[in-house]
């Protein structure tokens, strides 16, 4: 069992999907109950990883029992381990909310949404670049279908922009790993850096521009400044369950360009050492800065919601092309409780959506039960914007208290002003939302309050996605020193190669 | 024959950047097919053109790459190919459903306001 661990994440989603799609004709009832148990077995996975990773130790699994420069790795470290926890923590917050009906309009619910889960432990998993491509795809196209099953006219439109633009950003890295290919002779990505290294004078160019494509990919996965455009509209059409789970997968691009960057462009790459970070910093910079003002000028609040994964994504893209340990590990702690408090906004969102009609800000409109959505507004803005006492805060603090020298004006000056332009984009929303609030119609007028079940399913998902936040807060020092290890791990890959390289197969002979 | 070959994959991918950036939802998914198309013969050629050596070991012959092609960057293909291929149907159903839905087949939902553009 436990020589197996690494597969298991991607296998336990796979089998559960699969079968609920035998099973679908049974009914919703079956297959939240095998929802609820895959959630259960993948939980308990990923505590196992995060124990297994937390001693330090890196593990490297054969799928196919090929050495590792021919055949498929999956590696687990501190890093991998951690995006797989988050994922799945995220994931129990969205089926809960989802569970309260939201899965009966979108055929095919919960088999996409597993297969979703198996794409991205799957892309936080593996060691070779073609697979993570092919993870990629294999998340991507269980959000296309989470994304549009049950849409309608307006979906269809953002849909059409989110897909597109998604499959030509593959087809870009499909054209990098060819490249890759020719060059290099390799797509596992310990085996790259030792490549890296002693690549020939003439094709020092080539191997630099497919560095460069991939890095396009990358940052188009994880919306960073040019490459962002399609982001807001299309989460705020998705369904909101489905929203709070996308929230992940621009991580995932993210989490892409730390692992190739630091491994195959890290310390040991000779002239080509640190060749992303370069272009990272600046492009992150921006991207906060936008997004902070594209949280300002956001009339929806969903919209506003998501400039405000677009902030989290900048302020990380900073922190990992600072490139220093306590950079890295203080942004990993930001990402993780940034996932949690945005995803919870989605959902807020919808309890807006629902006691108010819209969630445009522009309009005055009575509200009911503003006392709970305000204060769970309250909660999640703290936690996204960064002030204490919550983890945004200790994230941003120590993600400032690492920068280098050299970078202390650009880095503090922009993370500390696109904090307090989303502070105050967050409090003008709050403030005109839950405190302008029209007056209410006469009791005669007014229409009966529908009973809706699920609600307190519903406010119970958003607490447990805030609870996480506090839950990190409380347990900010093992936390810190794990993703600060964490950090450590990415900045001196050597051990990670060394691993890699020497896994033998069991029972092949090389 | 490498001139031929790059030549292909330098049209396919010219005609398919310019098609995906026109403004019909048909147009921009006939670019993306003819870009995976590019793709796909870059992908192929990645482990070097040689005409008539097989990919498999063969008893007999000296197992050294001069006497056999690189069957890795065909397995490769294989699932791009696949991949690409499901993708083309998943937009193909999303412009009809939204060709049905929204009536037009303007990328953006809606036809723009200044008709001769």
């Amino acid at each position: 069992m436990s020589a197996h661990l690494p597969v298991l994440p991607i296998i336990l989603p796979l089998v559960i999907g699969a079968l609920m799609l035998l099973l679908e004709k049974q009914g919703i009832l079956v297959q939240r109950v095998l929802a609820w148990t895959g959630m259960a077995g993948l939980l308990l996975l990923s505590v196992a990883l995060v124990a297994e990773a937390d001693s330090g130790r890196i593990t490297a699994y054969l799928i196919g029992d090929w050495p590792a420069r021919l055949g498929i790795t999956l590696v687990v470290d501190r890093l991998a381990a951690l995006m797989v926890m988050t994922t799945t923590l995220l994931a129990i917050a969205c089926l809960l909310h989802a569970g309260t009906g939201w899965d009966r309009r979108a055929p095919h619910f919960h088999a996409l949404f597993q297969l979703q889960l198996m794409g991205l432990n799957g892309a936080f998993l593996t060691g070779d670049l073609f697979n993570l491509f092919v993870f990629f795809e294999v998340l991507l196209a269980a959000s296309y279908g989470l994304l549009l099953s049950g849409g309608r006219g307006g979906r269809m439109r953002v849909g059409f922009h989110y897909v597109a633009f998604n499959i030509a950003a593959s087809t870009l890295f499909l054209i990098a790993l060819g490249l890759i290919y020719g060059l290099l002779g390799t797509l596992n990505m310990a085996e790259l850096a030792l490549r890296v290294a002693d690549v020939s004078a003439e094709d020092q160019r080539l191997v630099q521009s497919v560095a460069g494509l991939l890095l396009v990919v990358f940052c188009s996965k994880g919306a960073i400044l040019p490459l962002y455009l399609w982001l807001p509209a299309t989460y705020g059409r998705a369904q909101p369950a489905v929203a709070a789970l996308f929230v992940i997968m621009t991580k995932v691009g993210l989490y892409s360009v730390l692992r190739v960057f630091a491994l195959m462009f890290g310390v040991s790459a000779g002239e080509l050492a640190g060749f992303a970070w370069q272009w990272l910093l600046p492009a992150g910079i921006a991207t906060l800065l936008l997004a902070s003002l594209g949280t300002l000028a956001a009339v929806r609040l969903r919209i506003q919601a998501g400039y405000l994964v677009l902030a989290s994504a900048g302020t990380l893209v900073i922190g990992f092309a600072l490139n220093r340990a306590e950079t890295i590990g203080a942004a990993l702690y930001y990402l993780a409780n940034s996932v949690f408090a945005v995803a919870a906004m989605f959902l807020i969102v919808e309890l807006v959506r629902q006691n108010r009609v819209t969630d445009r800000m522009n309009v005055q409109l009575p509200m009911t039960d503003r006392a709970i959505a305000g204060s769970l507004y309250l909660i999640a803005a703290i936690s996204v914007i960064g002030l204490p006492p919550l983890a945004g805060f200790i994230g941003k603090l120590t993600l400032l208290a690492g920068t280098p020298e050299g970078w202390i004006g650009w880095t503090y000056g922009t993370i500390l002003l696109a904090s307090f332009l989303m502070l105050v984009a967050l409090t003008r929303a709050g403030s005109k939302l839950f405190w302008q609030v029209a007056p209410d119609l006469d009791e005669a007028d007014r229409p009966a309050p529908r009973k809706r079940r699920g609600r307190r399913r519903e406010l119970s998902a958003i607490m447990l996605l805030l609870g996480y936040g506090v839950a990190m807060t409380i347990f900010a020092a093992p936390v810190m020193r794990y993703t600060l290890a964490a950090g450590e791990q990415l900045v001196t890959p050597q051990n990670y190669i060394q691993v890699v390289r020497g896994q033998v197969p069991d029972l092949r002979e090389p | 024959m490498e001139f031929a070959f790059a030549s292909a994959i330098g049209v396919l991918t010219a005609a398919g950047v310019y098609l995906l950036l026109r403004s019909r939802s048909f147009d921009v998914i006939l670019g993306l097919t003819l870009l995976s198309y590019a793709t796909n013969l870059l992908i192929f050629s990645s482990g070097r053109l040689v005409t008539g050596k097989p990919p498999v070991l063969r008893p007999g012959v000296d197992p050294i790459l001069a006497n056999f092609t690189d069957p890795l960057p065909q397995a490769l293909v294989l699932t791009a190919i696949v991949i690409s291929f499901a993708m083309t149907a998943v937009i193909l159903v999303l412009a009809m459903r939204g060709r049905s839905d929204n009536r037009v087949d303007h990328v953006d939902g809606n036809e723009p306001k200044d008709r001769d553009r």
